[in-house]
């Protein structure tokens, strides 16, 4: 951060004439639409289909809670590429469509995916998961009482939804909708492929066509003034909102037995978001890695790639869940300003580019390096190189202050889920903040630690700019191979990169939404 | 439950096994900082090692080398920078990463057009940037860039993101040839001739005109010859369109250079010099022409039969500095015209 600012108090040269005249205007325009569009659809995508799997039994709901977050693991990049090419004149639904239905030059309606609606629809879709698993971690915990005392006064299901489930999620589903918001704002490959030039966009061309980097931070640091008007406006917005539950406990609502029309329903919602955010590209991901013999011609050198990712994502995961609990931890058990200020600067790394963050880094981290070998110089050892860089912890480092604010932000919403009664009750009968720790809070929190690690490591997983700046020599991950490909104008043949991503993401999704699914309450 | 002890320990394992990824910078190495994706250049660098037997490792990247390597400052284990445009070669040089390189050979081998006066960074190959035009419906068989503005092609061009470093230079040539003034009303002609936003890659330009969308889009030449001979699936986008080599009025087509530089703090720096006169050796040369379809720098090289079939290449004798020095004035005249709005 501060060494952004420090790039951001350098002379810009004279572009901000520019900026302000020609850039920002249409950067802004696009920006907020693009984040209206996306925050609306993966609200209403995500809440929803939340609602349904939490609240409901239904054939094939197994299923579905382990492929609902899966969309997560398609880089926005690549579905945006994936669908381009698909709604293209010559791509595949135009062939397909003009064999099957005369339909002629109506053919020529077909939306154009390189366009704003098209960036919201492909952004959306695979961004909903984050609204997703962060509204279900709320919904299945919320006390039932609430829901019950409804139904006594004669709520219908809607009415129960709307005046009581979905109020009571607000701070999750503002959580979900921040980190989609975030990340919408982050997203450089598909915005700039589908034509939309968002501030992210700007600060790229600002840096790399105009040489003024100080620029560029400047207009990072403008952006980040935004997020936290944003995140400020969401505060104020709930300020009476007081959240956590009564002290009865919440003890789980049954989930309604779905059949019938209502179970294919509710089976068609959720399946719905997932086809189109994760089956559809991964399937043409299958088919260009079959088509061009990917498979037959292995490179083993994939191999090593999906280590590094892994170890990488891995890494920073732990960093980033220890870091969030200390700060939530610490500003649960005394909140006062400086801890709130703490846990509020821990999220800012989510609303800079991934880029931004890495120069950012550069400079500081190296200044680690450098000053270590001049250690190793002055005790008469040889210069150990660049230890922090040389093995990568850099690339770590960066991934944690990027991705900070997922379980900070999650694990904060799920505090707030917990009434500050457990509190009192817990300290009347003598307890200590560890066995408060250990007994209440650890595990009431457990779906929203298992939620933010999932996002947090297939973010990790996914992504680049950071990665492909701050590794050691002769060091891959699968992102910065796909990379390689997709700068070639070939992103086809990184199919098989991408799918090796989205495998390192389904065994811990998998694994980590069985253990986050609560068991359905008592009749 | 997840326990915070056991968290701690990972954290601990996983980073021991991470610190095992650390480089070397032993003797019969050399390092490369590159913007070349690697999958274009390993072959290169494979058939450099087995030559002198001198290890190449690499870190390749989209932006932001040159910050690194300052950020470095004197332990940095680059030995070579390797950009793939003008203006990535600017930066460095401004950025003061580089030192001169002191090389006979470069010297005799790669012409002055296409390396520093101050023998700051050499060219090792170039890509022109041309039209593809439908074979349908484009009869013309030449076109000069300044034609691009005339009303005639009125919703008809197909190119991406004007802010693309590829754009980025053919527009900061035209305005180091015609001046700024003339250069906005010519942006603004381009603009108003768009079928659609600018958007998408050079490989989408070619796949609008086979849709219909334009009659021609503007792309590098490699684009072309990749799709044409590497991609089945491709194919057909190039096959509906043919390669027109444009020129400015008074001659000369625009052509990008990739480049490689000399780094500063070089630890490795005998070996970085022979790293750099052997890819301006014929036998690199010819691989760079036949595996990437670009046109080498060094004269007697024979280029790609899929590239020679555009027709010879004249290209713009403008000097590469000249070009870096527009870089500013046409990004921010593309900003202006409001070119990708």
């Amino acid at each position: 951060m501060i060494s952004i600012v420090s790039l951001a108090l350098q002379p810009a040269g004279d572009v901000w004439h520019d900026l302000i005249n020609y850039v920002l205007p249409a950067a802004l325009r696009d920006t907020a639409l693009l984040l209206v569009g996306v925050g609306a659809l993966t609200l209403l995508i995500g809440a929803g289909t939340a609602w349904v799997m939490s609240r409901h039994d239904f054939p094939g709901r197994g299923m579905l809670l382990w492929l609902m977050p899966l969309p997560l693991a398609i880089p926005t990049y690549l579905a945006a590429y994936v669908y381009a090419d698909l709604f293209e004149p010559l791509g595949l639904v135009h062939r397909t469509l003009a064999i099957w239905l005369p339909l002629g030059d109506a053919l020529g309606l077909l939306p154009n995916l390189r366009s704003l609606p098209g960036a919201i629809f492909v952004i959306g879709l695979v961004l909903y998961p984050y609204v997703y698993l962060a509204a279900r971690a709320t919904f299945q915990v919320q006390s039932a009482e609430f829901a019950e005392a409804a139904t006594t006064l004669g709520a219908g299901r809607w009415t129960i939804f709307w005046r009581v489930s979905l109020p009571m999620a607000r701070p999750a589903l503002a959580v979900g909708v921040a980190l989609v918001a975030l990340e919408t704002l982050n997203d450089i490959g598909a915005s700039e492929y589908l034509g939309i030039r968002t501030l992210t966009v700007s600060i790229f061309t600002t840096w790399l066509n105009r040489g003024s980097l100080a620029g560029a931070a400047q207009l990072a640091c403008l952006m980040l003034a935004i997020v936290a008007g944003l995140i400020a406006m969401e505060r104020y917005g709930r300020r009476n909102a007081s959240i956590a539950f009564s002290a009865e406990s919440p003890h789980v609502r049954q989930r309604t037995p779905l059949s019938g029309a209502r179970a294919w329903i509710a089976f068609a919602v959720c399946v719905l978001p997932v086809l189109i955010g994760f089956v559809v590209p991964l399937s043409y991901l299958a088919h260009q890695a079959l088509g061009r013999g990917l498979l037959t011609n292995f490179d083993p050198l994939l191999w090593r790639h999906t280590f590094h990712s892994f170890a990488f994502a891995a890494l920073a995961t732990l960093m980033a869940l220890m870091l969030a609990l200390a700060t939530t931890i610490a500003h649960r058990f005394r909140p006062d300003p400086l801890r709130y200020l703490v846990m509020s600067i821990a999220q800012t790394g989510y609303a800079l580019p991934g880029l931004v963050i890495a120069l950012g880094l550069l400079t500081p981290v190296l200044a680690v390096d450098n000053a270590m070998s001049v250690v190793a110089a002055w005790i008469g050892r040889s210069s150990p190189g660049l230890i922090l860089v040389g093995s990568g912890m850099a690339v770590v480092i960066a991934y944690t202050i990027r991705f900070l604010a997922v379980p900070v932000g999650m694990i904060k919403a799920g505090f707030d889920s917990i009434p500050r009664d457990y509190d009192e009750s817990a300290r009347t009968v003598g307890a200590g903040q560890a066995v408060m720790l250990r007994q209440i809070y650890l595990p009431l929190l457990r779906p929203a630690m298992l939620g933010a690690v999932i996002v947090m490591f297939v973010d990790c997983l996914k992504e680049l700019p950071a990665t492909l700046l701050l590794r050691p020599l002769n060091v891959e991950t699968l992102s910065t191979s796909i990379y390689q490909f997709a700068s070639r104008g070939n992103f086809e043949d990184g199919a098989l990169a991408a799918l090796l991503i989205v495998a390192a993401s389904i065994g811990p999704v998998a694994w980590l939404t069985k253990f986050s699914d609560v068991p359905s309450g008592p009749a | 439950m997840i326990n915070l002890r056991v968290l701690a320990a990972s954290a601990a394992v996983l980073s021991l096994t991470l610190s095992f990824v650390s480089e070397a910078a032993a003797n019969g190495e050399v390092n490369v900082y590159t913007y070349r994706e690697t999958k274009l250049i390993q072959p290169l660098f494979d058939a450099f090692s087995k030559d002198t037997g001198i290890k190449v490792n690499v870190v390749s990247a989209s932006s932001g080398l040159e910050q690194r390597m300052k950020a470095e400052g004197a332990n940095s284990p680059a030995d070579v920078l390797l950009t793939v445009d003008i203006g990535r070669i600017d930066e460095a040089v401004q950025a003061g990463v580089t030192q001169p390189i002191k090389s006979e050979v470069v010297e005799k081998v790669v012409p002055a057009q296409y390396r520093d006066p101050d023998g700051q960074w050499a060219g090792i190959s170039m890509r022109a940037r041309v039209i593809y035009a439908s074979k349908d419906r484009v009869k013309q068989d030449k076109i000069t860039y300044e034609e691009l503005a005339d009303p005639k092609w009125k919703g008809k061009i197909c190119i991406r993101s004007g802010q693309h470093i590829y754009n980025n230079a053919l527009f900061a040539a035209y305005a180091a040839k015609h001046g700024e003034a003339k250069a906005e009303e010519w942006l603004r002609g381009v603009k108003a001739n768009l079928a659609q936003k600018p958007s998408g890659g050079d490989r989408e330009a070619a796949r609008d005109v086979a849709a219909g969308k334009c009659d021609i889009g503007i792309g590098n030449t490699y684009y072309w010859a990749l799709m044409m001979n590497n991609d089945p699936e491709k194919k057909p986008w190039a096959e509906a369109t043919r390669v027109i080599l444009p020129t400015f009025e008074g001659g000369g087509t625009h052509v990008n250079l990739s480049g490689v530089l000399l780094a500063k703090h070089a630890p490795n720096k005998a070996n970085g010099i022979k790293l750099i006169e052997w890819l301006v050796s014929e036998q690199a040369q010819q691989m760079y022409a036949d595996q990437n379809y670009e046109y080498p720098v060094r004269a007697g090289v024979a280029i790609n039969s899929t590239i020679a079939g555009y027709g010879k290449l004249g290209p713009d004798p403008l000097p590469i500095a000249k070009i870096a020095a527009n870089r500013k004035a046409a990004a921010s005249l593309v900003d202006k015209v409001g070119f990708d709005n």
